[in-house]
């Protein structure tokens, strides 16, 4: 296997290429994803290389855009449709959860609506207020949705294939901070299946289970932590629906003592569903309760000093860890 | 406003068997939103429908002009829509019923049927909803070059949607093979056109996308289907989306049989309409112009009757579904 590295959005945008080749129902659209390439450049090349019938540019209308992604995938397309920043959600809420979400079971089985929604996610770049939410808590709320927050360039790529190619509504959330990280990327094409979540360090003193670039904070704090001879183990569901919770519970079963984090606001996140999961699941393994590290509930805020009082970090995260370890 | 049904004679000749066809799809509507209505009104059958009378020759005149291969998306009154394109009694009332054999096996009720084989791409509970998704099914068309169309169904009080605005600029900018069909029954579910709009004739709306708006007698089946094969050869010559505006009527409530419940239009002004009642008028025709006969029209009543008598009892005596199979098909698995 090679080593080659990539960037987050390069791999991310070598898995659009490849499955784009690999099946000729795969269609790109969106605002600003043609000629442009995408505002983040995660669409880079695939104008030119597959023409304007399948990488179409569209109006400002997000709610027409993820309709026609609908009417497309029960045709049986596949179509790739962009919502560029997570906070646009709200705009084609209907056509996701209304439509895209529901058709396969209130018409009985009779439709299946492959389509996947891609779009960026997440703060720490002072977009402030309307550009940086992380809302998969909305998305994974709702049945026939699934979500994905890839946490390395190896997963921007797998997953983007992944979601392309199962034929639910997916949507695949890319984190804004991590488009430049670099990762172990391979050349072939090759998909992560929804579902499946990644062990991302093993450990015997305590498990995160950390969202989306969260995994990067949390490798950061258990770092720190294994010099203290604390050891931890990081759970990256890579998606939050559907939610891999027995990874999560044979980890916790072992380690008796669990952080969740995530950079959505505490309150209704993804976390809370997944600490109501293992106190029911796993309670009698529990040295300590089951811990959340999140954002407080306010907007985020655009001040750098404010945002990063506002998203957790590295430090905060092997803070929590520590108590969670020196509670007996 | 409406193209007179003569005029249309130099350009869409009628004859025996595109009358009897019309009055067919529009006699099955008419029958069939009476009885289920009755049906759920006597609490034999679940929930509550909106019901479609009044406005058949939309429907009809519409799908007259479809193939099976062509996509419509329809509204919460949409049984009328289904029916005109083909959908069969059984697993419609099956699914009104909520039983295993309904289009939707239970899942979806009267405002989600569906007939994927049939170009019917579901009935939809939110106003607007399935006016993007009929741009999607177009840009299928487009990006297959499979010669289909698509047509959206929806009513006056959905043009207000951003859904309508958004989809209808869309599909003219990438000059997408749909039809969008307002039928303009004068109200949004309780509210008179003038107080929703201050368009009297919504098909010029159309001008702000640049595209072409029809305005077309509703009442009048022929006519309607002469604009929409119109604007099917429009759209095939690669020449993008017409929007035709139907002007048409609502003999019952928003929702339910019982007629007024409230006060909100003059009963003068449903009696008005109903002398032009669109079943009326292609009977008249047909007997004037001495291509169908009444007693052959009457049968059509008959049958649809009997037809009727079939799915209800197919209905009633299909099996419910098991609660233990409530999470099949969330997902695709």
């Amino acid at each position: 296997m090679t080593t080659r590295e990539l960037t987050y959005v390069k791999a991310f945008n070598e898995g659009m290429h490849q499955v784009m080749t690999e099946d000729p129902d795969v269609f790109l659209i969106g605002e600003d994803v043609a000629g442009y390439g995408g505002v983040f450049h995660m669409f880079d090349g695939l104008l030119t290389e597959f023409g304007g019938t399948r990488v179409v540019d569209t109006p400002i209308s997000e709610q027409a855009i993820i309709g026609l992604g609908v009417g497309a995938a029960a045709r049986g397309l596949r179509p790739v449709c962009d919502l560029m920043f997570m906070d646009f959600v709200g705009v084609a809420m209907d056509q996701i959860f209304n439509q895209a979400a529901k058709m396969k079971y209130m018409f009985g089985g009779n439709v299946s609506v492959p389509l996947t929604i891609t779009t960026a996610g997440g703060a720490g770049m002072s977009a402030a207020a309307q550009h940086s939410q992380s809302l998969e808590a909305w998305l994974a709320h709702i049945p026939g949705l699934k979500v994905a927050m890839p946490a390395s360039p190896y997963d921007a790529k797998g997953l983007i294939v992944g979601a392309i190619r199962d034929d639910n509504p997916t949507i695949v959330v890319l984190n804004k901070k991590m488009l430049g990280m670099k990762g172990h990327v391979p050349e072939e094409l090759y998909s992560i299946p929804f579902g499946v979540a990644n062990i991302v360090r093993e450990g015997n003193n305590a498990t995160i289970v950390a969202i989306g670039r969260m995994v990067v904070e949390a490798e950061k704090a258990a770092a720190n932590l294994e010099k203290d001879g604390i050891s931890v183990e990081i759970i990256d569901p890579r998606t939050v629906q559907p939610l891999d919770i027995d990874t999560i519970l044979t980890s916790v079963k072992k380690t008796n003592r669990v952080l969740v984090v995530h950079e959505a606001v505490e309150f209704g996140g993804i976390g809370a569903e997944i600490s109501s999961q293992i106190q029911e699941s796993a309670f009698d393994y529990l040295d300590a309760p089951v811990t959340r590290l999140a954002a407080p509930f306010a907007p985020v805020p655009f001040a750098p000093i404010l945002e990063n009082a506002y998203v957790p970090d590295a430090p905060r995260i092997e803070a929590v860890v520590r108590r969670l370890i020196e509670r007996k | 406003m409406a193209t007179p049904t003569e005029a249309l004679e130099t350009v869409m000749p009628t004859n025996r068997e595109m009358v009897l066809d019309l009055h067919r799809r529009m006699v099955r509507i008419r029958r069939f939103e009476e009885r289920a209505g009755k049906l759920v009104e006597s609490g034999d059958m679940p929930g509550f429908l909106h019901l479609y009378v009044g406005q058949e020759a939309v429907a009809a005149g519409v799908c007259s002009a479809l193939t099976d291969a062509d996509q419509i998306t329809s509204t919460h009154r949409g049984h009328g829509h289904a029916i005109a394109k083909g959908a069969d009694f059984r697993p419609m009332f099956a699914e009104l019923y909520g039983k295993t054999t309904g289009y939707c096996k239970g899942r979806g009720g009267s405002m989600h049927i569906v007939d994927m084989n049939r170009g019917m791409l579901g009935a939809n509970a939110i106003v607007g909803g399935g006016i993007p998704i009929a741009v999607g099914a177009a840009f299928a068309s487009q990006y297959r070059g499979d010669g289909t169309v698509a047509v959206s169904f929806f009513g006056d009080g959905a043009t207000n949607i951003g859904a309508f605005h958004e989809s209808v600029n869309m599909a003219a900018v990438l000059n997408l093979p749909v039809i969008f069909v307002i039928e303009n029954n004068g109200y949004a579910e309780f509210t008179p056109q003038d107080r929703h709009m201050k368009l009297t004739d919504i098909a010029e709306r159309a001008s702000s996308y640049g595209i072409p708006g029809v305005i077309v007698d509703g009442m009048d089946v022929l006519a309607v289907r002469a604009v929409t094969l119109e604007a099917i050869e429009r759209a095939k010559r690669g020449e993008g989306p017409t929007l035709i505006e139907a002007k048409t009527y609502r003999y019952f409530d928003h929702q339910g049989i019982k007629g007024m419940r409230i006060l909100y239009r003059d009963p003068a002004e449903v009696e008005a309409w109903k002398t032009r009642d669109a079943i009326n008028l292609i009977e008249a025709i047909g007997v004037e112009r001495g291509l169908v006969s009444a007693e052959e029209f009457a049968d059509i009543w008959a049958q649809t009757e009997a037809d009727i008598e079939d799915g209800i009892e197919f209905a009633r005596t299909s099996p419910d579904p098991d609660p233990a199979d409530i999470l099949d098909d969330v997902y695709t698995s």
